[in-house]
């Protein structure tokens, strides 16, 4: 008796297997840090994906969505883990987010092997967008060297003759340094790697800076470490002796911290709250709306992930099975970005413009502004390494 | 005439990086002296000591807010720290002594939870700054030649003052004469009427308002976050250790020892290696042995003198 009503059982869930699969749901897994210091990117980033969620009906070419939101605690170890449990446990159809290259390129083995549609959504390697490029992951950010590289052009514009260059020592902090002295052509006085994350004060390395001589300083530090990098900077009496020039350290999460710190640090960025498209201006006025803060380029690059990933559902229709159709719908880049139309290159990363921006102040508000295009459609120096074509 | 100049400009340059050491152990110093009172005298090991470091940064923040006076709030920042010592004491630490030191790590532990909880719910998780005065947003020139950072010189000043009062609360007061009663021998202290119970409430708010001073002084350097007590409160057990436990002197010395060679390491590892490897395996390379030359002296104190540099009058 029990053994037929198993087999009943059974028989029903299989009949009923094909009609449930056209009432699907798209499960999305999102890796980002959601603890520690950090936290503040993790959160920039959920709620701007949630935003995107939003505009969209919280459906994805007309599917339901559902959101599984893991934390990687800003550790390769936990991050990779979180990434297995994501497709093994959850059976998600597409992965996103990713703050930490260190946690990019360790949780990537898992990704590629399991053929999960994946879009990065910060993270920019240089071996990820080069030799461990895959069919099956896209960027919405860059490629780590990118940014600095037009960070040297405006230093080569500005006329300035040398450089002293701090940076965290891992992955990005590398690929960081190693972009600027690509394009920059004054000398390089000095290069410090800091330990990294642990390591909050910069005094030997500022007094370092200091009395090398340099005509400037360029630096590359993410999240909290970038408030106190730049405050012990400002402390130093430093501010107005040796101009500091930066990438990804003050943005909108750290200015409310830094205030008037950081007026007058001039930074590079392929995205800024003031570009004057439609998709950017409701992206920003709502976010205000909805969250009462300022939007970052965390959340900048990850409201397009939503975008980027209706454009692939809608293309199949809503059949999650044809991964082939779908990344051929991704490399088209049909969707509107917060950024303008951008292109894919070979390796999945967006060929895009890189601004100048400047802090202002708007009242009581502290503010980034654009300044100047410093480069048009750039596309990162590691696509050659990259075998896909 | 140019090499003496460039050898005279790298002296100036060392000088510099050992005031930064300096400084750092100064910081270390103020945790230190307050984790060895209470370990050296209540038998107590409070891991929990980095929370109250959290915690003094956290009321600094909170009081300029509040006040919008940097003074004020450091003023108040100490006090409250003190009150948080004791309340602490009288709540959750009592009832620990007497027992097992695995019991004082695993009930300290879940202090250092409970307080990196408590902060994220009454302050959230994004962190808070501490600014500083404008007209402190500059360097002074110490000795010609040698620009150092006025803030972090207000630090060294602040930490000598405070280990040099500490230093007669300890040998010329009679609560200082208690404290030592109480570290060379509890039983016959208490024996001869001393109020243990209050000593230790006391000693406990001694050690919570240092540790909070530590956090204060540190918290326009580096932004007021959660869990920011918990890596350099292992930098103060390490000078504990080097410095024997229960001996504020050992811990001073001890402690600029510690942050001198961390500094000083960090400056000059990195460019010594650098004659002997590339660029980048000297840069990866000098950060790890620095902080690892630290615990390597500490093992070798550990080895040939396991008392600690300055051992605590008996044990």
């Amino acid at each position: 008796m029990i053994r037929t009503t198993f087999v009943a059982a059974a028989v029903l869930a299989l009949a009923a297997g094909p009609a449930m699969a056209q009432q699907k749901t798209v499960k999305i897994g999102f890796i980002s840090t959601f603890s520690g210091p950090t936290a503040v990117i993790g959160n920039d980033m959920r709620n701007s994906f949630e935003l995107g969620l939003d505009h969209l009906g919280r459906k994805l070419g007309g599917l339901p969505v559902e959101v599984i939101y893991e934390d990687d605690t800003q550790k390769p170890e936990v991050g990779v883990q979180k990434t297995q449990k994501l497709i093994e446990s959850d059976h998600v159809d597409f992965i996103a987010g990713y703050i930490w290259s260190n946690v990019l390129l360790a949780s990537l083995k898992p990704l590629v092997d399991s053929k999960t549609i994946t879009v990065v959504t910060n993270a920019g390697a240089s071996k990820f967008a080069g030799e461990l490029c895959s069919p099956y992951v896209f960027s919405t950010s860059w490629q780590n060297d990118q940014t600095p590289e037009a960070m040297g052009l405006y230093m080569n514009q500005k006329g300035v003759k040398t450089a002293f260059l701090i940076g965290p020592n891992y992955a990005a902090g590398k690929d960081m340094l190693a972009g600027l002295k690509l394009t920059y052509k004054g000398q390089i006085v000095g290069e410090e790697y800091t330990r990294w994350p642990d390591q909050l004060d910069f005094s030997a390395e500022l007094s370092k800076a200091r009395s090398s001589g340099a005509e400037s300083i360029f630096v590359f530090y993410p999240g909290g470490a970038g408030v106190q990098f730049v405050t012990q900077y400002v402390q130093a009496g430093l501010k107005g002796q040796i101009p500091l020039y930066q990438v990804f350290t003050v943005d909108e999460l750290s200015l409310p911290r830094l205030k008037d710190l950081a007026i007058g640090i001039p930074g590079a960025q392929e995205w800024v709250n003031d570009l004057p498209n439609e998709t950017n201006k409701k992206f920003v006025a709502d976010y205000i709306a909805k969250y009462k803060l300022r939007p970052s380029y965390y959340g900048a690059q990850t409201y397009d992930a939503v975008g980027l990933l209706n454009s692939a559902v809608l293309a199949v229709k809503g059949d999650l099975s044809q991964k082939e159709a779908m990344r051929k719908e991704m490399e088209k880049a049909d969707f509107p970005s917060v950024r303008g139309h951008f292109t894919y290159g070979n390796n999945h990363i967006p060929i895009q413009n890189f601004y100048l921006q400047d802090v202002v102040k708007e009242g009581d508000d502290y503010v980034l502004k654009t300044v100047a295009t410093i480069v048009k459609d750039d596309q990162d120096r590691f696509h050659d390494q990259c075998p896909m074509k | 005439m140019a090499a003496p100049d460039r050898l005279w400009r790298r002296m100036l340059y060392f000088i510099e990086q050992c005031l930064n050491g300096v400084q750092l152990g100064m910081l270390l110093f103020l945790l230190a002296a307050g984790l060895t009172l209470v370990f050296g005298i209540m038998d107590l090991v409070n891991l929990a000591h980095g929370s109250l470091y959290m915690l003094g940064a956290y009321f600094a923040a909170t009081f300029a807010v509040l006040t919008g006076s940097f003074v004020a709030a450091i003023l108040l920042a100490l006090a409250a720290s003190l009150v948080a010592g004791v309340a602490l004491e009288v709540v959750a630490i009592r009832r620990l002594y007497g027992r097992s030191h695995l019991d004082h790590v695993l009930g300290t532990f879940g202090l250092l939870l409970f307080f990196n909880e408590l902060v994220r719910l009454v302050w959230g998780p994004a962190g808070m700054t501490l600014a500083l005065p404008p007209q402190m947003l500059t360097a002074v020139q110490i000795i010609p030649g040698v620009y150092y950072p006025l803030y972090r010189l207000v630090i060294i000043l602040a930490a000598l003052a405070v280990a040099a009062l500490l230093y007669l609360v300890v040998m010329r007061t009679r609560l200082g004469m208690l404290i030592r009663a109480g570290a060379s021998n509890r039983e016959m202290a208490g024996a001869l009427g001393v109020n243990i119970k209050l000593l230790y409430t006391l000693v406990f708010g001694l050690g919570a308002a240092l540790a909070g001073f530590a956090g204060v002084m540190q918290a326009p350097i580096l932004t007021v976050q959660i869990g920011m007590g918990e890596n350099i409160i292992i930098l103060a057990f390490v000078v504990i250790i080097i410095g024997g436990i229960g001996s504020i002197r050992g811990a001073f010395v001890a402690a600029i020892l510690v942050g001198l060679i961390d500094t000083v390491g960090r400056a000059f590892l990195p460019d010594l290696l650098r004659h002997a490897l590339s660029t980048n395996a000297a840069s990866t390379l000098g950060p790890a042995l620095s902080s690892m030359s630290i615990y390597m002296l500490m093992a070798a104190i550990l080895v040939f003198r396991p008392e600690g540099l300055f051992p605590a009058a008996s044990r």
